[in-house]
């Protein structure tokens, strides 16, 4: 007797080697749901379960998961764009011609890349102060924020990094015109000017700098500050609903009220 | 101050409701347990699944639109000519629109370091946590202090000839001219709104808007020199 296609994808899930990969073994139990995303290295980040109001696309809008989204993209992208590009002056303009004119959907491939670039940094704004405005920032949520906060700049500097790949009029005057900046900081200005360029103006050096912060340094702590951002999420007890936390009554002195409650 | 070892160590007999929580019982008074019977939802299926489906459609969205708008490509870096204006990626513009009118260490570095403290330092201070209304408390000295700051405000953007930070800073002002004479009885919605809002929501708001001006200014509104240009007649 042929199988439907739901018996098939439980007999997939109960043969041995799905349940050497996935260690939550097969059923739709609450218990089996839970443990799906409890035995899950990556799922283990979020809690096994969420209040239903924090599900609906008003309490969010999203903005966090479609944050999430267009760097997923950026990854991908940024993987493939990496197999035609050379760091090197003047090679690297020469590469963003033949993704134009020569590469399989390589102008596509570029276009992807730099929308979604533009839609996360707009995309990180957004989220900071769709959250700030739920006040989602209070106790015991603070470290969170602050974690945001540096994701902010890790955003920030993967697109000015990234705008100086191109190697083109735009791109070189954008970053000779954000980097002077560095040079007035007091004192040790024209060092740190010096630093982030390999030399005293934009080079050939400069584009392997920002090629090396753009494809490796900034990635890497992007995702592990992304990683900790949505542990944190669990561990500060899920996602922080207006008005749920009843009034505080008038409070006897804390010891009398110590009520602990384990993170979820 | 009870002794520290003034109470016994109890669980919460409904291990199905909630199996971790611990009650600390001091020998005085009832626990209290500030827990919320509320609706929830397994993460796996019905978060990730929406979470999926809302990356899917981002990810089309974005697809029709690199299919339609292609990704800007000037000529080749060239050292010896400068365009005129070089602009700066459009989410620094704001910053660069303040160039125009303080020297580079105050809107190079001043003003974005401060940005990034201030915005680290938000969860931090109890101004911020506070979610009552600001005139509600205290209601006169406030006021004096609201109208002394915004006219120094006022006073310090023309000083610097920053006009264009003018208008979000008198939209904030009335607002708040209004919220500063509203209560949470008020006639109408918009003033009872506006009369709840706390300090931490009237320097975010004036803030956002600042930050939106300044930065749809320095894209759309500034030509050669950092000339002003209308964008329509370009």
């Amino acid at each position: 007797m042929p199988l439907n296609t739901g018996q098939m994808i439980d007999k997939v899930r109960g043969s041995r080697v799905w349940r050497s990969v996935f260690r939550s073994g097969t059923g739709s139990s609450t218990l089996h749901r839970a443990l799906a995303i409890q035995q899950n290295i990556f799922l283990h980040l979020f809690a096994t379960k969420v209040r239903k109001r924090m599900v609906r696309f008003s309490a969010t809008w999203f903005l966090g998961t479609l944050t999430f989204g267009t760097f997923l993209i950026l990854v991908i992208t940024g993987i493939l764009l990496m197999l035609y590009y050379h760091p090197s002056v003047p090679q690297a303009y020469a590469d963003m011609k033949d993704l134009q004119f020569v590469v399989s959907s390589g102008l596509f491939l570029r276009n992807l890349h730099r929308w979604s670039a533009q839609l996360m940094v707009f995309l990180v704004f957004a989220h900071m102060f769709k959250v700030f405005y739920r006040g989602a920032y209070r106790a015991p949520r603070e470290f969170n924020w602050v974690i945001g906060v540096v994701l902010l700049l890790i955003t920030l500097l993967l697109s000015y990094t990234g705008y100086l790949l191109p190697w083109d009029q735009l791109a070189f005057w954008a970053i000779t015109v954000g980097s002077n900046l560095s040079s007035a900081v007091p004192l040790i200005g024209s060092k740190i000017h010096f630093l982030l360029l390999g030399g005293n103006q934009v080079n050939a050096n400069a584009l392997l700098r920002f090629y090396v912060l753009h494809c490796v340094v900034l990635p890497l702590a992007a995702i592990l500050f992304i990683a900790i951002h949505f542990w944190r999420i669990r561990k500060d007890g899920g996602l922080y609903v207006q008005q749920t936390e009843p009034k505080p009554k008038p409070q006897p002195a804390p010891e009398n009220a110590a009520a602990v409650k384990e993170g979820q | 101050m009870s002794d520290p070892k003034d109470f016994v160590a109890g669980v919460d007999s409904d291990q199905r409701r909630s199996p971790t929580r611990v009650v600390f019982v001091t020998r005085r008074t009832s626990a209290q347990v500030r827990a919320t019977q509320e609706d929830q939802v397994q993460t796996f299926p019905e978060v990730l699944f929406r979470a999926a489906l809302a990356i899917e459609l981002l990810a089309i969205s974005l697809v029709l639109f690199s299919l339609f708008f292609n990704a800007p490509l000037e000529g080749i870096a060239d050292p010896t000519h400068t365009p005129n204006p070089a602009k700066a990626p459009w989410y620094f513009l704001g910053l660069q629109e303040l160039l125009h009118y303080f020297p580079p260490v105050v809107a190079g570095v001043l003003v974005p370091t401060l940005l990034i403290i201030a915005l680290i330092v938000i969860p931090y201070f109890n101004i911020n946590i506070e979610a009552n209304g600001l005139f509600l408390k205290d209601h006169a000295r406030r006021v004096r202090l609201f109208y002394v700051t915004a006219l120094g405000m006022l006073i310090f953007l023309l000083f610097f000839h920053v006009y264009v930070g003018v208008g979000p800073t008198v939209i904030v002002t009335l607002a708040m001219i209004v919220a500063a004479y509203s209560t949470p009885e008020s006639p109408t919605r918009l003033r009872r709104y506006l009369a709840m809002k706390p300090l931490a929501y009237w320097i975010m708001t004036w803030f956002l808007l600042e930050m939106i001006v300044l930065t749809a200014v320095g894209t759309w509104f500034r030509g050669p020199g950092w000339s002003w240009v209308l964008p329509w007649r370009s």
